[in-house]
């Protein structure tokens, strides 16, 4: 029972994270109709500029807002400006290929430019356990936590109460509809677009301690978001909120509790009965089909 | 153009025959390997240009059929036998897979065979007892024909180019008959098909299980080629390199594939001069090569013909791509 809360304290960390990865996946999908394959690199990226920061001199938190700043500027307007929006018009597969390959270069940009080695990353808080009902819990679990749901609730209200969020969602559920209420379309999904640079550079500050700077870590996390995101359904937010909770929970169980060599496969045999059984996921919309 | 065209593929013929005298073993290797990525790209081709579904799994079926053929041989079987039986399997398991996954339609087939290369590659990793796991299997050895031993480079790149053209000859008949008729149908307008009473969901199934069926016999020439086959090589990173190939060839249309395939086995090499940056100058190129022609390459020669024959009087053109090369 004691290891079983503190699996799924960790695995709801875990899933926490992938949840901030996977709406910001879906969000890029919903606007703009991006099926972002390099969106696990995103999130390798950030930590590179919070440690290039670091080495230049800078503390752990300036580091870390340069971080989001640069991963916005980059990851998120220069992204869509060089290669998303030449793109669009020719739909959605070159972009993928173009993702795809974008992934690549990131990958190697990291190595080659920084590190092979995986490097150190500094956590948010001292790592001690506490003692929870007679379990071991971890306050960096506990952070990754609170963090991440604290994001997640900030994002809720963005999108659900405030007027720019509304906006949003609209652009993301019917373009043509928003545009006739003169909502700016082209603005709103450069905001998503900026939205998702911060949501990578928050998932990169909470998840690299654990894992450690690596170039390679984007391929782990990029695959957790695609599931994620269509796990909880592609077209909600909720949906990838949840998508990435399930996720986080259900790897660190079956880890311990059925195989952990065969940890990787359980997110997939998921997420191929929720396509046969629920193809618009947990929380999706059907989606029409158009003659 | 169909007369240029025609010189530019007996150009190309003469050169893939002629090529490998004037390669040393190196170069012998990499044509090989174009060879053989050139038929699982048909595969993927079929599925993707003509019927219209994305699948990220060929790379797991080239897998599967290298490990099929790999473990057969082992066992004492005939290479002919074991080449066949790869196919089949990957048939069935394609079929398998596309049965659930096309009830839902569009980027759910992606999805899936994306989880399902995952899969794959998990299970030949962890089934040590039947795959020998991260070691890896090697030493596959060349077949004989008729005392013909394809051991050497030169002899297995001739039986794979020949493979190749038999395979790409058969893919070239199906398409021209009912059946890929019904493919092109399904990829320009499958509700237009289903109303005119084709039963588009067997023949996108069909589609889908040929192109893996291929891949699978790709694998069965990778695994010989190789001589050392292990889980990584067909993860997903495969598939993605196979998805690159059409698309930059220019998918749905015939000779896409091995143009693609050209591009994506010499431009890694080609950029070896920029030393450790190699990969990254080739994923800078491959983003470049997609912003400014999505349509792929032959979709660029297209155009670029199209522009230049605009003045002369033009016939009616049949709406059907890839059936003029």
């Amino acid at each position: 029972m004691e290891s079983f809360i503190q699996l799924l304290v960790s695995g709801l960390a875990t899933g926490a994270i992938y949840a901030l990865i996977a709406v910001g996946f879906s969000l890029l999908w919903q606007t703009s109709q991006t099926i972002n394959f390099a969106q696990g690199e995103f999130v390798m990226l950030p930590a590179f500029f919070i440690l290039a920061a670091m080495n230049a001199g800078a503390p752990f938190w300036l580091a870390a807002l340069i971080g989001i700043a640069l991963s916005v500027v980059v990851l998120g307007l220069l992204f869509k400006v060089i290669i998303v929006d030449p793109m669009l018009k020719h739909g959605v597969l070159p972009l993928v290929i173009s993702t795809i390959a974008l992934s690549l270069f990131l990958k190697e940009a990291a190595k080659d430019f920084y590190s092979s080695q995986a490097q150190p990353f500094p956590t948010l808080v001292p790592a001690t356990d506490l003692d929870v009902f007679g379990a071991v819990v971890s306050t960096q679990s506990l952070a990754v936590l609170v963090v991440a749901i604290g994001t997640v609730a900030a994002l809720h209200v963005l999108l659900q109460k405030t007027r720019l969020g509304r906006s949003m969602q609209a652009t993301a559920q019917n373009p043509t509809l928003a545009r006739i209420l003169g909502i700016p379309v082209e603005r709103m999904v450069l905001y998503t677009f900026l939205l998702n640079g911060v949501l990578v550079a928050i998932a990169s500050i909470l998840i690299t301690p654990i894992y450690l700077a690596k170039f390679t870590n984007g391929e782990v996390l990029g695959m957790a978001a695609f599931l994620a995101a269509i796990i909880g359904g592609f077209n909600q937010v909720r949906g990838a909120i949840l998508g990435g909770i399930i996720l986080g929970v259900l790897d660190n169980l079956s880890a311990v509790y059925i195989s952990s060599q065969y940890r990787g496969a359980f997110p997939l045999l998921i997420l191929i009965a929720v396509i046969l059984l629920r193809p618009h996921g947990l929380l999706g919309r059907a989606e029409e089909r158009t003659v | 153009m169909n007369r240029l065209g025609v010189i530019a593929l007996g150009a190309a013929a003469i050169v893939a025959i002629v090529a490998p005298f004037f390669l040393r073993r190196y170069g012998i290797y990499l044509i090989s390997m174009w060879a053989v990525l050139t038929i699982a790209a048909i595969g993927l081709n079929l599925t993707l240009g003509y019927a219209g579904q994305v699948s990220l799994a060929q790379g797991a079926f080239v897998g599967i059929g290298a490990y099929t053929v790999a473990l057969l041989t082992q066992a004492g079987w005939a290479y002919p036998a074991a080449f066949v039986c790869a196919g089949a399997l990957c048939f069935a398991i394609g079929w398998g897979l596309g049965y659930p996954a096309l009830r839902v339609q569009h980027h759910y087939l992606a999805f899936v065979t994306l989880a399902f290369t995952t899969l794959v590659f998990l299970v030949l990793r962890n089934e040590e007892w039947l795959t020998n796991g991260i070691y890896g299997i090697t030493g596959t050895e060349r077949p004989v024909f008729f005392g013909w031993s394809t051991g050497g480079a030169r002899d297995f790149y001739f039986f794979c180019l020949g493979m190749l053209a038999l395979l790409s000859a058969a893919t070239w008949w199906m398409l021209r008959s009912p059946w890929g008729r019904a493919f092109l149908a399904l990829r320009e307008n499958p509700i237009r098909a289903l109303s005119l009473g084709l039963d588009t969901r067997r023949y996108t199934l069909m589609a889908f299980a040929i192109g893996s069926s291929l891949g699978g016999m790709a694998g069965a020439l990778y695994a010989p080629l190789v001589q050392f086959i292990e889980p990584n090589s067909f993860g997903l990173g495969m598939s993605f390199n196979l998805l690159l190939m059409v698309i930059i060839g220019g998918s749905g249309y015939f000779f896409g594939p091995f143009v693609g395939a050209l591009v994506a086995v010499l431009l890694p090499e080609w950029t070896r001069f920029t030393e450790g940056y190699y990969l990254l100058v080739y994923a800078a190129l491959v983003m470049i090569m997609m912003a400014f022609c999505p349509s792929g390459l032959l979709g660029l020669i297209g155009r670029m013909s199209k522009a230049m024959t605009r003045r002369a009087p033009t016939p009616p053109e049949l709406h059907a791509e890839g059936t003029t090369p």
